[in-house]
């Protein structure tokens, strides 16, 4: 087996087409790949990729496998049972696609968190697509307190997010908002009378809004900090050469700006989508899903039926529909950087 | 971009500093409420004809002992910081924030170590099948945790073959955050191991270093920085996941500070406002340290990451 190693390394180092003296040393080189801790024939095994390989990646494989592989597993099987929390498996039955077959016909409380969850990517998304690009072009142009600066913008995506979310439920109060105290003040500023002010969080449609805002608060500065990464990899020759041509401020953004920063944005805008459409805190704090069960997403519909209703198998059968999309999502993400990597 | 020569001053401040001021009060407004919340006293907080943007009672004591020239630190406990007082005097606040610093600080230990291998091979070493598992992480970095956490706290109820109940456990949560911080931290590592030139490896294997060996004392030490930031957000993504630590804890005793604050400041129609923003605000304070150092790593991290 020695005498293998010793071929291999040979070989590797004639691939390398390197001169003969140190073709020699490596020759040599037995007696010094044996370490203090390891027995010979380890070393020799270890030092072959294949079995390096595997044994590299059997921490993070045995991880994957139990923990995720097997559990997907698990939830197809539950949300194909009648399974209930404390209901022993040897009551469990097997019921098909009934979950399925139920949530899709008769349930309108889904169908509405189908429609929210669609909405609330799709406005979220796009919003933050445009102020991450507007900030990024921001913050780019900025020469004094670059540093203070980025870093008080990137605070809202770093802190958890459920504690910032505290402080919208409070922005939002039905009878306390700031935002209506100062609408009430401005009203009679300006002599328009008293108002009472909206209840952000007690109609369905701006308890959505009001969501989905706390949503574009939160991710706005990651698309920023990415996009400025993007940026700067752009060269301002570019930017020179099109000022030449006679490119006025918004050609240059949409010619030179926009193409430069699209392998980013692709990236961005994937990670972006597949965490929005799965979010769970942000209405799970703000509305638990209310008011009227009208803001529920897949995710906080999922944890409603499943650990607030105790049915098991019909939530893993709420959050499992998520998973057409999301799958779109990773196939398109996994076909671009293929693409990208030729 | 550089400016172009020549921009007014007039519109510099339209373009640039007035969208830059308004981006800037958008993403701290929240976080000024939170601290003016929790330095009021409640009787203030419930009082819609004073100025809510101003702690009135906390502002008069201040300036009062300024005045006076004459600091009274119990006065100031009193009239600012009652609510900061109470959450961490008689409230399990501080376990909590023990909780938490434990989970993530094992569980960020545990994914580094399997990002680490799992990165290096697929960044440098060509075995069988080792396409297909640089996808598999792939996608399992973008598999969302709300997919898979019904059939997961079955799982960690009663642990196949160790008939374990984790539930209610800090280890039920160490088990299963690596369950996206493993693939998050190969992901990034991967791409950091493959901007390290081959040639430093290979040359330290000619001098007569066997592979692990140049793995330890030559990538290791070189891919630090991205180490480094690879346990930052890992050790940041354990401190913020909420949706695991909800469901698998009961005890108010093993709860995570954002499990904790969201179900024990909040008691049925009762909210201590006070001591919410004050636990809110305690609860980011190290994350937010952290990052406000790292901040270059981070950006750093994420163009790596794409590269990658």
């Amino acid at each position: 087996m020695e005498e293998k190693v010793q071929r291999d390394a040979g070989e590797e180092v004639a691939h390398a087409s390197l001169p003969p003296s140190v073709e020699e040393s490596a020759a040599r080189s037995p007696a010094a790949i044996r370490t203090v801790w390891l027995p010979r024939g380890a070393v020799g095994l270890l030092e072959r990729q294949h079995v390096l390989g595997y044994l590299l990646m059997l921490p993070a494989a045995f991880i994957i496998f139990s923990f995720i592989a097997y559990p997907f597993g698990w939830g197809v099987w539950m949300s194909l049972t009648n399974k209930e929390v404390g209901m022993p498996w040897s009551r469990v039955s097997f019921i098909g696609l009934r979950n399925y077959v139920h949530l899709w016909t008769t349930d309108g409380v889904f169908w509405n968190a189908v429609r929210n969850s669609f909405l609330y990517t799709g406005i979220a998304t796009a919003v933050k697509w445009v102020l991450g690009i507007w900030l990024a072009v921001l913050l780019n142009r900025m020469v004094r307190f670059k540093r203070i600066v980025r870093a008080a913008v990137l605070l809202p995506w770093i802190i958890p997010t459920v504690l910032s979310t505290i402080a919208f439920l409070w922005i939002f109060d039905p009878d306390f908002s700031v935002i209506n105290w100062t609408l009430r003040r401005v009203y009679t500023w300006l002599g328009w009378g008293y108002v009472k002010g909206p209840l952000w969080l007690g109609d369905p449609t701006l308890a959505l809004m009001s969501v989905t805002f706390v949503n574009i608060w939160r991710g706005t500065p990651f698309y920023a900090i990415a996009f400025l990464a993007g940026l700067q990899t752009i060269g301002p020759d570019l930017y020179e050469a099109a000022a030449i041509d006679g490119a006025s401020g918004w050609q240059r953004f949409w010619h030179v700006t926009l193409p430069g920063i699209k392998p980013i944005t692709v990236v961005v805008i994937v990670f972006s989508i597949i965490v929005t459409f799965s979010d769970f805190q942000i209405v799970y704090v703000l509305t638990r899903g209310g008011p009227a069960n009208s803001t529920h997403l897949f995710a906080t519909y999922a944890y409603q039926i499943a650990m607030v209703g105790t049915r098991l198998g019909l939530g893993a059968a709420v959050s499992l529909f998520m998973f057409p999309v999301l799958g779109l999502v990773i196939i398109y993400q996994l076909v671009y950087l293929r693409m990208d990597q030729r | 971009m550089g400016t172009p020569v020549g921009e007014g001053l007039v519109k510099r401040l339209l373009v640039f500093h007035l969208p830059l001021f308004f981006f800037i009060v958008f993403t701290l407004f929240p976080f000024y409420w939170m601290f003016v919340t929790s330095i009021k006293s409640t009787h203030e907080t419930y009082n819609r004809n004073v100025n809510p943007y101003i702690p009135v009672a906390c502002t008069t004591a201040l300036v009062e002992q300024v005045r006076a020239f004459h600091l009274d630190g119990s006065a100031l406990m009193d009239n600012c910081f009652y609510h900061w007082r109470h959450l961490l005097r008689d409230t399990l606040f501080v376990q909590w924030l023990k909780n938490t610093l434990f989970i993530a600080i094992v569980s960020t230990i545990v994914s580094l170590f399997a990002g680490i291998t799992a990165a290096y091979a697929l960044a440098r070493l060509r075995f069988r099948g080792v396409d297909t598992f640089g996808v598999l992480i792939f996608i399992t970095y973008l598999v969302p945790p709300t997919l898979l956490f019904i059939p997961l706290s079955d799982l960690i109820g009663d642990m196949p073959l160790l008939h374990l109940n984790l539930l209610n456990n800090p280890w039920g949560l160490i088990v299963a955050y690596p369950t996206f911080l493993v693939p998050f931290c190969t992901w990034l590592l991967t791409g950091y191991f493959r901007s390290i030139p081959k040639e430093l490896e290979e040359a330290a294997m000619i001098d007569g270093a066997t592979r692990i060996q140049a793995m330890l004392r030559i990538i290791l030490p070189l891919a630090l920085p991205g180490v480094v930031s690879a346990g930052i957000f890992a050790f940041t993504l354990s401190v913020n996941e909420f949706l695991y630590a909800l469901i698998f804890i009961s005890d108010a005793a093993n709860k995570t500070v954002p499990v904790g604050v969201v179900s024990e400041l909040i008691k049925g129609d009762v909210f201590y406002w006070g001591e919410l923003m004050a636990g809110a605000l305690l609860g980011s304070i190290p994350v937010a340290l952290i990052y406000s150092f790292f901040v270059e790593h981070y950006v750093a991290g994420i163009t790596g990451a794409v590269k990658g």
